[in-house]
């Protein structure tokens, strides 16, 4: 399902313009990470994706809906949010419950929302927490109850706010995890991070916002080596990447297998 | 002498049969800039809350042996006492946030107006502070319409404000863009060269390993390791425990495998590190770095 955005505006109340213009297009399958400063817009743009927020001016097609004609539950059929902070969305007794809150309201009959459940908490590993109260676990896998509880309502299109966050090492593997198994999928997934490792590692296209508008957007390794460009918008290339521009390699790189590959060229 | 004197120290939550933290000894002294690292559920929040008071005063529970922080004792006090010699950010700047403000500066302000600071120092001080987190620009926002990183610096110089003695700051960069935590770890670094002493709980190996005095390894509540960042954090110790590490140690690691990192060589935490161990048949002339 083709996202297509065009000269897209918002001016929050008190005249804050969060967002001056900005004109995207996403293919179907594509994994994109969108990266940039506090404050450049970046959850602002992605609320427009299910129609949280409308446009102050411009357009925001998701395949052939314009999200200012349909409603926010009808765009919840196509695009799935995964808020930054998890105990903005979780509300229910239990981890079934929540998970399948999701999949009943885009109305699907009682077995296949059965089937959707079982699937997005196998994917999560919260198999064995069906009847945990979200609130009884910790931060960590109350992330993970709410990225499953969008998994579940099989959507084309899947948004995920800073899935890393406070995660350990242990969590954000699972987390990689999940993402890879959706892009298996053919599902499309943006993600916004500021984790420029994790980026680096999981997402070939990268898009960095500066002040409500596009400062750059291509492949992850074109993306990721404009060090002086990426500073303006407060964003380091990933460590690797860094250290590869530090010792003067001719090539990008921006994870261990590309570093130590271009090392043995350069240092030959 | 310690100003963190923690002896023996287990506690439980209420209504829990886990020790959460079990025979925690740690002195800190002044002034130093100590990093807490572990996996999820190694008890380093719970380790802030202590520090804080917030443990067992707030959350009650079951603590045995003795903390004391800048000289006072846990036990013996109260929260209204606690407060005044240490401040904690929380992980979470949702949960810090008053919600009883209507702009920034009257958010940073709200400690101070609780002790009774006079309007003018007041004043003055919310200032300083607002300019040395970078959010000068700020101050007249409501807290609820930033976002998580700006919300987060305003959590932070919330508690700057207070001046502590002790420090404590729980992830207080998660929701940060890489080069504002970078700035963020600066200020931090500043407050305990000043004499703050700070414990922070954080996963980004690099900054810790670039900015901290100190690192203590937690594991399933009890004290795994504790030494120079440069030594901890690339500890084999660590591995397959869930702990965080730097790319730039995993890479050399693999590139010592290979014989490609020498074998006299640390491995690296921080990039100059990297860059140091990398860099084929380092020259020992004077000159290097100088761009000759």
């Amino acid at each position: 399902m083709r996202i297509e955005i065009k000269d897209l505006h918002y001016t929050y109340p008190g005249d804050v313009k969060a967002l001056k213009g900005i004109s995207l297009t996403i293919e179907s399958g594509e994994q994109v990470a969108i990266v940039g400063q506090n404050g450049a817009g970046k959850t602002t743009l992605v609320k427009h994706l299910n129609g949280l927020l409308q446009p102050t001016s411009g357009s925001v097609l998701i395949g052939e809906w314009s999200t200012t004609e349909e409603t926010v539950a009808k765009l919840a059929s196509r695009v799935g949010y995964v808020f930054q902070n998890p105990d903005e969305q979780l509300f229910t007794k239990n981890v079934h419950q929540e998970v399948s809150f999701g999949p009943k309201n885009l109305g699907y009959e009682s077995e296949k929302v059965e089937a959707l459940v079982e699937d997005a908490l196998t994917l999560t590993k919260l198999s064995d927490q069906k009847e945990t109260n979200p609130y009884d676990l910790s931060p960590t896998w109350r992330k993970m109850v709410a990225l499953a509880s969008i998994i579940s309502m099989d959507t084309p299109i899947i948004i995920f706010d800073e899935p890393t966050t406070g995660q350990d090492a242990a969590n954000i593997e699972r987390m990689a995890n999940a993402i890879a198994a959706l892009r298996e999928r053919g599902k499309t997934v943006i993600t916004i991070t500021h984790d420029i490792d994790f980026c680096a590692e999981n997402f070939e296209r990268v898009i960095a916002l500066a002040k409500g508008k596009v400062l750059l957007d291509g492949s992850a390794n074109a993306v990721l080596g404009q060090e002086e460009i990426l500073a303006q918008t407060y964003v380091d290339p990933p460590q690797l990447t860094r250290l590869g521009l530090r010792l003067g390699m001719k090539e990008v790189v921006r994870n261990q297998e590309e570093f130590l590959n271009a090392y043995k060229k350069h240092a030959a | 002498m310690a100003i963190v004197n923690l002896k023996n120290v287990t506690y439980k939550y209420p209504l829990t049969d886990t020790l959460v933290l079990d025979g925690i000894n740690l002195q800190i002294e002044e002034g130093e800039f100590v990093a807490v690292v572990g996996p999820n559920g190694a008890g380093k929040s719970t380790l802030c809350y202590m520090l804080a008071g917030f443990v067992p005063h707030f959350y009650k529970g079951e603590l045995t042996g003795t903390v004391e922080v800048a000289g006072v004792e846990t036990q013996e006090s109260s929260l209204n006492e606690w407060v005044m010699n240490v401040g904690l950010a929380f992980q979470n700047p949702f949960n810090q946030i008053s919600g009883a403000k209507y702009t920034v500066f009257e958010e940073i302000a709200f400690g101070l107006e609780n002790i009774g600071v006079p309007r003018k120092d007041m004043k003055e001080r919310v200032e300083r502070a607002l300019e040395m987190t970078g959010i000068l620009d700020l101050a007249e926002r409501s807290p609820y319409s930033l976002s998580g990183g700006q919300q987060q610096r305003v959590a932070l110089t919330s508690i700057l404000v207070m001046e502590p003695k002790v420090l404590v700051l729980d992830e207080p960069t998660s929701q940060m863009d890489p080069i504002g935590t970078r700035e963020v770890f600066g200020v931090i670094r500043t407050m305990a060269e000043r004499g703050m002493t700070v414990v922070l709980a954080e996963h980004k190996m690099e900054w810790i390993a670039q900015f901290a005095d100190r690192v203590i390894a937690l594991h399933e509540g009890k004290i795994l390791l504790d030494g120079k960042p440069g030594e901890v954090l690339t500890s084999e110790l660590l591995d397959g425990k869930g702990f965080g590490i730097s790319r730039y140690t995993s890479t050399a690691r693999e590139a010592q495998e290979q014989s490609l990192w020498p074998n006299n060589k640390n491995l690296p935490v921080t990039l100059d590190e990297a860059v140091e161990g990398f860099t084929p048949n380092p020259s020992p002339s004077p000159l290097k770095g100088e761009g000759s």
